[in-house]
């Protein structure tokens, strides 16, 4: 399920809300803004793409929908290949093999310019010689449009990103936010179908970066534009996306949407990467199948059994393994575990770490010297009354763990 | 104490302040007193004339001179850049590994190995009247009689500064395009730029700097060049060094002193020109 966009708004500090035209609002509040311009928009395809530098696999055999008008971030940590995907779908790096549709049609051996797609760079590559308006004007004047059409559409897209004051300055006397802005506009007067940004908001400060998460978002459903964005941060691919990839080592490890990733991740990877989670290996002993989902059963060593909820349902005996995310244990003291509880354990805490509105807590698993992290609310943990050094009792139901196969 | 404390740092740069001092301010001002000394053939004496400059700014010859170096200038200036550019653009741009483009940039220098005298003594044998390139060109019979114009000629004293001075427009224009961000040249394709619009919308204006730079070392080299004008130009070449130096050995101190201010006030005119057309402060 997308954010529904008014929940973004409060974000948007007063100052950069005074840039924006008045009809920006209007459409960023209409919820249907998206789907009225969907038909409009253009889906990305990726089918089987693999790209070698050498003997180097630097992404291999990957398969991608991104469907027409929405946003995708491509999710990773560095050197993923989540860049290298985004390069060879706008046109800046050679397909080893497999192939990318745009809108339906294989632009394999299409330059860049052809293919319907504009790029922000990481940190933004404008020309320091040319003034915003140059800048902006770049790519209309390299397709040669008349002087009429490029004054119109430059103006207006300026005026859209709130920079129509900086026309005549040149990038350096901008500040970072209004950079951004100005590479923004650059890849949007071009009016390309899909937008492929490249880390666009690594180079702000975090204030700024959560501010223009909401203008990245309000201009895509304006637009109503595809976007694929490659990203490190997860709170960044929360909070922009309908689609996350999630990419390790050169290959997808799951595409969902954010609440499933968040929930629901499919493998190690992606529940390490995602953090918070606590995993554990262990044996397959039992399944049951249960309508949707399958309740699997594991023997972890020296912990005991625990139960989780599996997607499909495995084999029994497999090796395998489940997460538990540190805010959906619960703690309680030795002995005042709640009756019929499946899945539990005892830990000493080691550390309490207060960090406002959450506290954190890392505790030993006595048993096998495995660390563990719990989270909660600062307020819900101090009634508890636990000090560090005290041993406890952690659990959680069976929903709340999740199984992983890989 | 404590004012000597203050005074501290400027003794790093004492030394090279007091070189300048000695070896650049004073001749330039001694010249400067010089030039409007009294000359009657045989000595010269202190005074306040302005005879030397006027001799200097009437006569026919001094505009024949500079006209002359001028033309050497704008000659060995277009020839530099022209030759400068794409070799300086192949090493920052087609070279992908930096340790083969320190190898090929100091390939560069090689010539700089050795003096500048001896290098321009070498070319005698090669564009002579008997010279390897005219045993080429008439053993291939590609001419009757050997080419006369080859050496003792304008065209002689070009490639002398050229093959001179081309080594000072390519470090600074190396240097610029260095500093180019590879992402621009990918950004401007991104937007649909063609090669030659990359080269002219993003390449060549932030270069400007670099060629302007070089531009300002060959101007200046040439605009004071007597050596490679004499060797390469027989005696039928002239430049404003020449001049000068002909006075010199003449002893019409006085006459080359005044000759001397003049080339140098043209020569800052030229350097201001230039730093006119291009900010170079990025550069620094």
């Amino acid at each position: 399920m997308p954010e529904s966009s008014t929940s973004i708004s409060p974000d948007v500090g007063p100052d950069t809300r005074s840039d924006l035209s008045p009809d920006m609002h209007l459409e960023a509040t209409s919820s249907t803004s998206a789907a009225a311009t969907a038909e409009k928009a253009t889906g990305v395809s990726l089918r089987a793409v693999t790209k070698k530098y050498g003997p180097v696999v630097a992404v291999q055999d990957i398969s991608i929908d991104v469907a027409a008008g929405t946003y995708c971030c491509l999710l990773g940590p560095s050197g993923c290949g989540k860049t290298t995907t985004l390069r060879m779908i706008a046109g800046h790096e050679e397909i080893t093999y497999g192939d990318v549709f745009i809108g339906g049609r294989r632009v394999n051996a299409l330059p860049p310019v052809k293919r319907d797609t504009a790029m922000v760079f990481q940190s933004y590559a404008l020309f320091p010689h040319k003034t915003v308006w140059d800048n902006v004007d770049f790519g209309l004047k390299m397709q040669r449009l008349d002087r009429q059409a490029r004054r119109q559409r430059v103006g207006e897209i300026l005026d859209i990103v709130g920079l129509s004051d900086f026309a005549q300055r040149k990038p350096d006397n901008l500040s970072g936010g209004q950079q951004q802005r100005v590479a923004l506009a650059r890849a949007l007067v071009t009016r390309p179908q899909v937008l492929l940004l490249d880390e666009p908001l690594s180079a702000l400060d975090e204030t700024l970066r959560v501010r223009t998460r909401g203008e990245l978002r309000r201009l895509q459903k304006q637009f109503g534009l595809t976007f694929i964005q490659v990203t490190h941060a997860q709170d960044e691919a929360f909070s922009l996306s309908d689609q996350i990839v999630v990419m390790g080592d050169g290959h997808v490890d799951q595409v969902g949407t954010p609440q499933r990733i968040f929930n629901r991740p499919a493998s190690r990877f992606v529940a390490n990467f995602m953090g918070d989670n606590n995993l554990f290996e262990g044996n397959v002993t039992q399944v049951e199948a249960d309508g949707e989902v399958a309740i699997a059963q594991l023997e972890v060593p020296q912990l005991g059994k625990f139960t989780c909820q599996a997607e499909v349902a495995p084999d029994v005996g497999m090796e395998a393994a489940f997460c538990i995310r540190a805010d959906r244990m619960q703690v309680t003291r030795r002995g005042e575990l709640p009756e019929q509880t499946t899945n539990h354990l005892s830990a000493r805490i080691t550390a309490i770490e207060f960090t406002g509105y959450i506290t954190r807590v890392a505790l030993l698993a006595e048993a096998t010297g495995q660390e563990l992290l719990y989270k909660a609310r600062t307020q819900d943990w101090l009634a508890r009354d636990l000090q560090e050094g005290q041993v406890v009792e952690l659990y959680w139901t069976t929903e709340a763990a999740n199984f992983l196969s890989h | 104490m404590s004012k000597l404390k203050a005074l501290r740092p400027y003794f790093l740069v004492a030394p090279q302040t007091i070189v300048l001092l000695i070896f650049l301010v004073l001749p330039i001002v001694l010249i400067g007193v010089v030039s409007f000394w009294e000359f009657n053939g045989y000595s010269m004496t202190p005074a306040f004339t302005l005879d030397n400059y006027r001799g200097v700014l009437t006569s026919s010859v001094t505009l024949d001179t500079y006209l002359n170096t001028f033309k050497y200038v704008v000659l060995v200036w277009a020839v530099c850049l022209a030759m400068a550019f794409p070799v300086a653009y192949f090493l920052s741009f087609c070279i992908d590994n930096p340790r083969l483009q320190v190898i090929l940039f100091l390939i560069c220098t090689i010539p700089f190995w050795t003096s500048n005298i001896i290098r321009m003594i070498a070319w005698i044998p090669v564009l002579g009247r008997e010279g390897l390139v005219n045993q080429a060109l008439t053993g291939l019979g590609l001419v009757e009689t050997p080419v006369a114009w080859l050496l003792y000629s304008d065209f002689a004293v070009v490639v002398g500064l050229v093959y001179l001075y081309a080594f000072f427009m390519i470090a600074p224009i190396f240097n610029s395009l260095m500093r180019i961000d590879r992402r621009l040249i990918t950004a401007a394709q991104d937007m649909g730029a063609s090669g030659f619009q990359i080269l002219k919308e993003v390449i060549l204006p932030l270069a400007a700097p670099g060629i302007s730079i070089g531009s300002i070392f060959v101007v200046t080299l040439v605009m004071g060049e007597f050596i490679t004008v004499r060797l390469m130009g027989g005696g039928q070449s002239a430049s404003v060094g020449k001049l000068i130096n002909t006075q010199i050995g003449s002893l019409q101190y006085p006459l080359a002193a005044a000759n001397a201010v003049v080339l140098l006030a043209v020569t800052l005119l030229l350097v201001v020109l230039i730093l006119r057309t291009v900010d170079v402060r990025k550069e620094m």
